[in-house]
């Protein structure tokens, strides 16, 4: 049973002096474990469901290349939809690019720092159905290039059937992912050779 | 659109939050702080309870808690940092208000917000700043030889923590912001 996912994608164990140092920060720790429970195990469902969850999840951490935390969201995935996982694993590959990227308003003072790239579309919609469809590309825009989030990605996401709490859920569940991703790579780098007891 | 700016800016939300008569014990819960419950953006993410709840105290803690780590300053200098190199206007602008406040520096905050990430600052700001952007990178750039600089420059463990939950968090943040509404120039509660 793992009770900390952050110390089990870190490689932290019990006792060591990375496990002190967490202690430290005792609210950050507990909250960033509750907020995954929030997300992946809620009190109840309500507007996006568990496969919906940890389909974005192993999309969303597949896009950032880190293969423990990516094997750990496939993982979960294929428990619950093992029919959804080569979709979203050919979904990751066509989705992979660096950033963060995004234009800027033409004409208003950032537009000199606009910086165009990869405007991800799923490749197989029949396979992922319009919900996790319209899911995807918002995720892969949140992921890559939140400087171009607009209403009319939201009216995308509508149009396929979600709701505004639903939505709120789904941009909660990508951002959250977004932290503990990093927080995963500083903490194994404070972990390597060289870091003070 | 606004560019970076320290003024305050208003936030407006693309969804409907709930109205503020429509808010339960649930929802008072979760916003943590009573004053929140003004706020378009938080009434929003109060549609989702149980994640807000969440979310704030860990916010809360990565920011807030003053045992030993990061100076306060610090802390908001790599929110602001992250926050200008995701493009998110009105996160920035708040948290370079607290960068400057805490620091006293409002003119190199004013230059990070003006030039940007690569704009010239001394030695321990330029650490926190360059180990932001590395973090905010996707995938993440952050290294060892970005760890070892902020050593250099006088950080400890707990304080390179610091610096990395608080890097990480605006990743969250600027999502959640930049997803759900747009900055407008009037300041709004």
């Amino acid at each position: 049973m793992i009770t900390d996912v952050i110390d089990h994608l870190a490689g932290i164990t019990p006792g060591s002096p990375l496990d002190q140092l967490r202690d430290r920060r005792p609210g950050a720790r507990e909250h960033a474990q509750r907020s995954f429970d929030a997300l992946f195990s809620p009190d109840s469902e309500g507007e996006v469901t568990l496969v919906e969850r940890d389909a974005v999840a192993a999309f969303v951490t597949g896009l950032h290349r880190d293969g423990r935390v990516a094997a750990f969201y496939a993982y979960r995935l294929a428990a619950l939809a093992p029919g959804l996982l080569t979709a979203v694993e050919t979904e990751i590959k066509e989705g992979r690019t660096t950033g963060p990227y995004g234009i800027y308003p033409a004409d208003g003072p950032l537009a000199a720092e606009s910086d165009e790239g990869l405007r991800y579309r799923v490749s197989d919609p029949d396979a992922l159905g319009a919900r996790l469809t319209a899911a995807f590309e918002h995720a892969h825009l949140l992921v890559f290039r939140p400087r171009e989030a607009s209403r009319q990605a939201l009216d995308a996401l509508s149009l396929a059937g979600w709701t505004t709490t639903g939505i709120v859920t789904l941009s909660q569940l990508v951002a959250f992912l977004s932290f503990q991703v990093r927080v995963v790579t500083g903490l194994r780098l404070l972990n390597q050779k060289g870091s003070a007891a | 659109m606004t560019g970076f700016t320290q003024e305050q800016l208003g936030w407006e939300p693309w969804l409907a939050p709930l109205a503020e008569d429509e808010l339960t014990d649930v929802h008072h819960e979760a916003l943590i702080d009573k004053g929140r419950a003004a706020s378009p953006y938080f009434r929003l993410l109060a549609r989702d309870p149980e994640i807000l709840h969440a979310r704030t105290l860990t916010d809360n803690d990565i920011f807030y808690n003053a045992d030993g780590g990061l100076p306060r300053a610090e802390r908001e200098l790599a929110a602001t940092a992250t926050s200008r190199h995701n493009g998110c206007v009105f996160c920035a602008s708040v948290h370079a208000r607290f960068a400057s406040h805490y620091s006293k520096h409002p003119g190199d905050v004013q230059r990070l917000l003006d030039e940007g990430v690569a704009a010239p600052q001394a030695g321990r700001w330029r650490a926190v700043i360059d180990a932001s952007v590395a973090l905010a990178a996707t995938p993440e750039q952050l290294g060892p030889e970005h760890v070892a600089n902020l050593r250099a420059n006088g950080l400890d463990e707990l304080a390179i923590l610091d610096t990395i939950h608080a890097a990480a968090f605006f990743n969250w943040a600027n999502r959640l912001m930049l997803s759900l509404g747009e900055p407008t120039e009037k300041a709004t509660k």
